[in-house]
Parts: C-alpha cells; structure tokens; sequence
C-alpha cells in the first residue's frame, strides 16, 4: 500500500461524506415539497430556485442560534449525544455500493467506501449503535418527554432490528444459492450486488425482491422504523412529547440529529435497494456508449432505484396516522419477528430442495 | 481480506467526528450565549415544572431489551449458517431448523406469559391479581 492508494481511499471516504451531505441538502427539501404536495400546499419556495435552498438557509439560521445546555443535564453526556447520533449514520453508508467498480490505468477502485467481507454485519452493528445516541440524548437531558422518547426509541429500535436482521439472513441464505462458480454465502454487500446481475428468461432482472418479496415487506416496515419514521414516529411523537428526545437540544446540537435523521433515511433507502432491487445493476450498453457514460450510468440507476424508495419514505409518511404504541410493540414482535422467522425456514427448506434434491435421496 | 481494508472505516470516523465537532466549535464563536435560569429549565410547554423527571427506565422496557438479546444472538448464528449454507446442506438446514424451533417456543412462552402485551393492565396475570384484590375488598 503505497501514497497513492491512500489517497484513493481518503478519496472515496470524502466522496461519501460529500454525497451524503448534499443528499441530506436534497432531502429535507424534498420531503417538504413531497409532502406539501400531498397537502394540498406549496411547500417551501423563497429560498433559491424552488425553495431547494430552503435546507442550506435553515442550517445558517441554526449555525447562528443559540445552544442550551440545560441546568439538570448531566453535561458530558448531553454533549457526547450528537456525535453519537451522525457517526455511525456516516459509517452505515460508508458499506453500500453506489457505483460499478471503475478501472484508471491498472487500478480498478471500487465506487463504495468500504469493501470487506462482513459488511452487512457492520451495516447492522452501526445501526444498533445509533440507538445509544437517542438512548444518552434522552436520559442526559434531565427532563421527561426527552427520557420518555429515549426510552421509547430504545424499545422500539431494538424491536424492529431483531426483524430486520432475520429479513437480511434470509437475502443472505438467498443469495448463498445463486453464484454458480463462487460457492457458498457472503455477507459483502458488493458481492451481494455482484450476484444480483443479469436476468432470468431474458427480461426478468434478476433482483431479491422477487423471490424474496416477503422479506422485503418485513425488512422495509422495520427499516422505516428504524429510522423513526411515520407511521413509527412515536420517539418524536409531537402531541404527546414535544420533540422527543433532543426536546433539550436547540441550535447546532439540533441540527445534528436532523442531520443524522435523514442521513438514515437515505442509508436505509439505499441498503432496501442494494439487498433487494439490485444495487447498481442496471443497463450501461457498453460499447455502444462512451466509457465515461457507460461508468455513470450504475451510479444512475442506484440513484433511481434509492429516489424511489426514499419517495415510498415520505409517502407514507404523508398518508397513515401514528401508531399507539402497543400496536407498535405487537407488530414487531407478534407479526414480524415470528413471520421473519417463518419466511428464514421456508426459504431455506426450498433452496435445500433445489440445490441438494430431498434430504433422504 | 487484510486489516488495511477496513482503513476507510477510521477515516470516516476521523472525518465525522471532525465534522461535528468543527461545526459546533465554529457554532461557537458566532451564536449569542446569554443562559437564563428560565431558559436553563427543563421544558415544560412554558410554565414552570411541578414534577421532577424521574430518572428510571419502566421495568417493561428492559424485558424488551431482554428479549431482543436471544433474537440478535441468533440472528448472528444464522448469519454465520447462511454464509456457508452450501457447504452444511440439510444437516445445517436441520440444525438451524431445530435451533429456530427453540428460539420461536421461547417466543410463545413469552407471549402467553403476557411479556409481549405492552399495556400492563391487559397482562392476563396482572389482571387476575387485580381481580382478587377487588374481590378481597
């Protein structure tokens, strides 16, 4: 590993944080004038063309507010919260693909900040750290709807992320079967696309969501409650707890969670495309386009493919009331995690059906 | 796979954690900081807070908490029987069949207990201490 190779990884860690941040920029704008839309409204339009600055002038006007730290917080705590919160949002999407892998002289760099073989187990253990965050930014505030909404993010986090982890094993077990020359299962996320390419009968794309449509249910409804997103927005339940649990939080402490909120959504968007709509996969007609094309178009599609879950985020958001928490609990653990569970048996009897023949043959 | 590819990971982290506490250091310097003690109180919708914010977690959430403990274990087993389904074939697809078997009347036992019904008052074994309570009275 000589200079040059360092620098292409700084490269590719600094091209993530920038796209991250500027679809975050994106977002928020985004879900405003999505949801104004569904409203009825026009959503915001003053600042610059269509009011997509609207984000960058609330960021401003937050830089330059003032930041409380309350008189009953437990201080190092309440200030350690933030950085607890956009770190492992960061780190989540630091494992996804975005990109087919590009070649510069002899160097092939894959377009995907991090590439190693447990991925999807770092993707999971990143977003179980992002529980301490709202868990340390409740309790350190020293007042209740921020403890209440701590605790509740807590129990439901940990609910839905038993479900999402066993809708992942199942994409796992999947893909396991589907590489003919490169035996045996992976947890690597590029290779995970990797062996989403192609098509069966010719048109099909060879996707996860298709024979594994019902892990792709489970995995988005815990996904969208992973993030704290409506319907399962009881954490910031504004009717019942202000805010939630960074109530205490004002100025640019506040602005990280927002920050490190829609970070997730788009981490989580794009990981729902990478396990289960193919990632980058996608028509590049090499040859017959320019190679600078052909190069952007993988970027191209894992971009729609992403925009379109991120879109399915704010549409439900936009149409179905909160849950009452109970309910919230009782989906988790006596629908998803038995049906999870369910689902993980039946695939793996069917594939050891197909690929091994009937266990006494 | 050499320790070297997981170099990204310490340069995100590096570059994250700067992010943050650039901005708020920078944040610093150009906000007004005049703290009040009405300001410095805990939030209470603007009058002033009657009760004090208990600081204990209610003993359901860490039967949750408990709860997901057996879940993620085993969903790290499964992930370790799924990366090498090909090579276990059907004595893996048995083994993680019986251990899922486990695991799932663990998850009944719960749920006829009563574990997983959020409301207390709807727990079967809540409510029928409560009965005889009100029938001694």
């Amino acid at each position: 590993m000589d200079w040059i190779d360092f620098l292409i990884v700084v490269l590719r860690v600094v091209v993530v944080f920038a796209l991250l941040l500027l679809v975050t920029i994106i977002n928020v704008w985004a879900e405003r004038k999505v949801v104004a839309d569904f409203q009825n409204r026009i959503g915001p339009e003053r600042a610059g063309p269509f009011g997509m600055l609207q984000t960058v002038a609330d960021g401003l006007k937050l830089f330059f507010k003032e930041s409380i730290i309350p008189a009953r917080s437990e201080v190092g705590m309440f200030l350690l919260a933030p950085f607890l919160a956009v770190i492992p949002a960061f780190l989540i999407f630091l494992n996804i693909p975005f990109g087919r892998p590009i070649t510069i002289g002899d160097r092939v760099i894959p377009l995907q900040g991090m590439d190693v073989d447990v991925g999807l187990l770092i993707v999971l253990a990143m977003s179980s750290m992002a529980v301490y965050a709202v868990v340390i930014a409740g309790w350190s505030s020293g007042s209740k709807y921020p403890l209440l909404g701590g605790v509740r993010a807590t129990a439901q986090a940990i609910s839905y992320e038993a479900a999402m982890g066993l809708a992942m094993v199942a994409v796992v077990l999947f893909s396991a079967t589907q590489a003919a020359d490169a035996p045996g299962g992976t947890l690597s996320l590029a290779e995970l696309v990797e062996r989403q390419s192609g098509t069966w009968a010719g048109i099909i794309p060879r996707w996860n969501l298709i024979p594994q449509i019902v892990a792709f249910v489970i995995f988005f409804i815990a996904a969208i409650a992973e993030t704290n997103r409506a319907p399962f927005d009881l954490v910031e339940a504004e009717q019942e707890l202000v805010g939630g649990y960074f109530t205490e939080y004002s100025g640019m402490r506040f602005a990280m969670f927002f920050l490190a909120e829609y970070i997730n959504i788009f981490s989580m968007s794009a990981l729902t495309a990478t396990l289960f709509l193919g990632g980058w996969n996608g028509p590049t007609w090499d040859g017959v386009l320019p190679v600078w094309l052909s190069a952007l178009l993988p970027f191209v599609w894992f971009m729609i493919k992403t925009y379109v879950l991120v879109f399915i985020f704010f549409w439900i958001r936009a149409t179905l009331p909160r849950l009452r928490y109970d309910q919230l609990m009782a989906l988790g653990w006596k629908r998803l995690i038995p049906g999870a569970l369910g689902w993980l048996m039946l695939t793996a009897v069917v594939l050891g059906y197909r690929r091994f023949g009937l266990p006494w043959s | 796979m050499a320790l070297v590819d997981y170099l990204p990971f310490v340069v995100m982290l590096v570059l994250a954690a700067g992010f943050v506490a650039v901005s708020l250091v920078a944040s610093r310097f150009a906000r007004p900081s005049n703290p009040t003690p009405e300001k410095l109180a805990p939030y209470e919708c603007g009058i002033t807070s009657e009760v004090e914010p208990t600081q204990r977690f209610p003993v359901k959430f860490y039967l949750v908490a408990m709860l997901f403990v057996i879940f993620d274990v085993e969903i790290v087993f499964l992930f370790a029987w799924a990366s090498i389904f090909n090579e276990l074939a059907w004595y893996g697809i048995a083994a993680a069949g019986i251990f899922t078997l486990f695991v799932l009347e663990t998850l009944v036992y719960v749920w006829k207990r009563g574990a997983l019904d959020w409301n207390v008052k709807t727990r079967s074994r809540y409510a029928r201490e409560h009965f005889r309570i009100e029938e001694a009275a």
